[in-house]
């Protein structure tokens, strides 16, 4: 727990059918955004195999949740799937505050938007529309 | 296990149980149906699933025909690990919400249900008839099963005209182009081969049917 008087931030769950992947994400986007906003990586099975996992992404959200809601990003099909699914259940929902959203964003560069919206202090909504927006940016 | 009207929870647990042998058996042909056109891990994913299912089901036999498909929509959810998990479990989920507590479920209970099963696959995959995917197979077997309840049938000959619709569904996706997972980056080269979420969904519907004859 943060101490009184320090913003919560926005947590940001990682959600792939790779642990590396989810891993790897999490690294990068831990660099650009300073280690204070809370990114949790959930990727890959139990067994470590490749798919998506509704405990690990269920622990995930948990941990991310520090007060100000957790914006979750998935890489394909069955991540965001089992994500709709866990939301549909309740899974991160608090009466009183934030809970969990999923965005519909890309997977790298919606994270490094919300990461570094998450670490100037937005909300949720702003980190959200941040990843969201993200699929506007040309590389090239 | 059933009396002439109604399927019991004995008869669901049955069911469950032999669809997790069906699966097993025909893991390796859903496989090589999803390398075609997916990512090649339907039979593998779904085998997971269901044998974690009837181990559950063996260990905490439910009470209810209800409790029985919400514990089977639960565990696949949280163990198959491909998009099949959330969609079949949703499908379980919601039918086993809506048969309530009641300790048997008739024809017309078993429409309905099926039907908020339905309802919650198109809702969370967002397909459309048409679109090369599981709806192809369950929907016609929901039609089939409305249209044997207004009828009067009984449980067995209404789930074999139901599992009848589905198999029919599911060879019709042969010709189709998909339009949703990752067959549908393949465009017009995921034609020509039958979708496996189609298939594995007539053979769910062929194993109740079979439980129930």
């Amino acid at each position: 727990m943060i101490g009184s008087g320090t913003v919560k931030l926005v947590g940001v769950v990682l959600v792939s059918h790779s642990e590396r992947l989810a891993e790897g994400l999490a690294e990068l986007v831990r660099e650009l955004g300073g280690d204070q906003v809370p990114v949790i990586a959930a990727g890959g099975m139990d067994d470590g195999s490749l798919g998506t996992s509704y405990g690990r992404i269920e622990q995930a959200v948990r941990e991310a949740d520090r007060g100000a809601g957790v914006l979750l990003l998935g890489d394909l099909g069955s991540a965001l799937l089992t994500v709709k699914t866990l939301l549909d259940e309740g899974v991160g929902d608090e009466p009183d505050r934030p809970g969990a959203v999923l965005a519909d964003a890309p997977f790298v560069e919606g994270a490094v938007a919300a990461v570094v919206t998450a670490s100037a202090g937005g909300d949720l909504q702003a980190v959200r529309a941040a990843a969201e927006e993200a699929r506007l940016f040309r590389k090239l | 296990m059933r009396d002439k009207d109604g399927l019991d929870a004995a008869l669901f647990v049955a069911w469950l149980t032999a669809a997790a042998d069906a699966v097993a058996k025909e893991a390796p042909r859903l496989t090589e149906l999803d390398s075609a056109i997916g990512d090649g891990d339907h039979g593998t994913n779904l085998k997971r699933g269901f044998a974690a299912v009837a181990a559950k089901l063996a260990q905490e036999p439910p009470a209810t025909p209800g409790a029985t498909l919400q514990l089977t929509g639960r565990q696949l959810i949280s163990t198959v690990g491909g998009a099949s998990g959330p969609l079949y479990g949703s499908v379980f989920r919601a039918a086993g919400k809506a048969l309530g507590d009641a300790e048997s479920a008739d024809v017309p209970a078993l429409a309905a249900a099926f039907a908020a099963g339905l309802e919650a696959l198109a809702r969370l995959g967002g397909a459309s008839v048409g679109d090369k995917t599981m709806l192809d197979a369950f929907t016609p077997a929901v039609e089939a099963l409305r249209a044997a309840a207004e009828d009067g049938l009984l449980p067995g000959q209404a789930l074999d005209l139901a599992a009848r619709a589905a198999e029919e569904g599911a060879q019709e996706t042969a010709p189709l182009r998909a339009r949703k997972g990752r067959a549908s980056y393949l465009g017009e080269r995921s034609e020509g081969h039958l979708d496996p979420g189609a298939v594995s969904t007539a053979l769910l519907w062929r194993t109740l049917a079979d439980a129930a004859a």
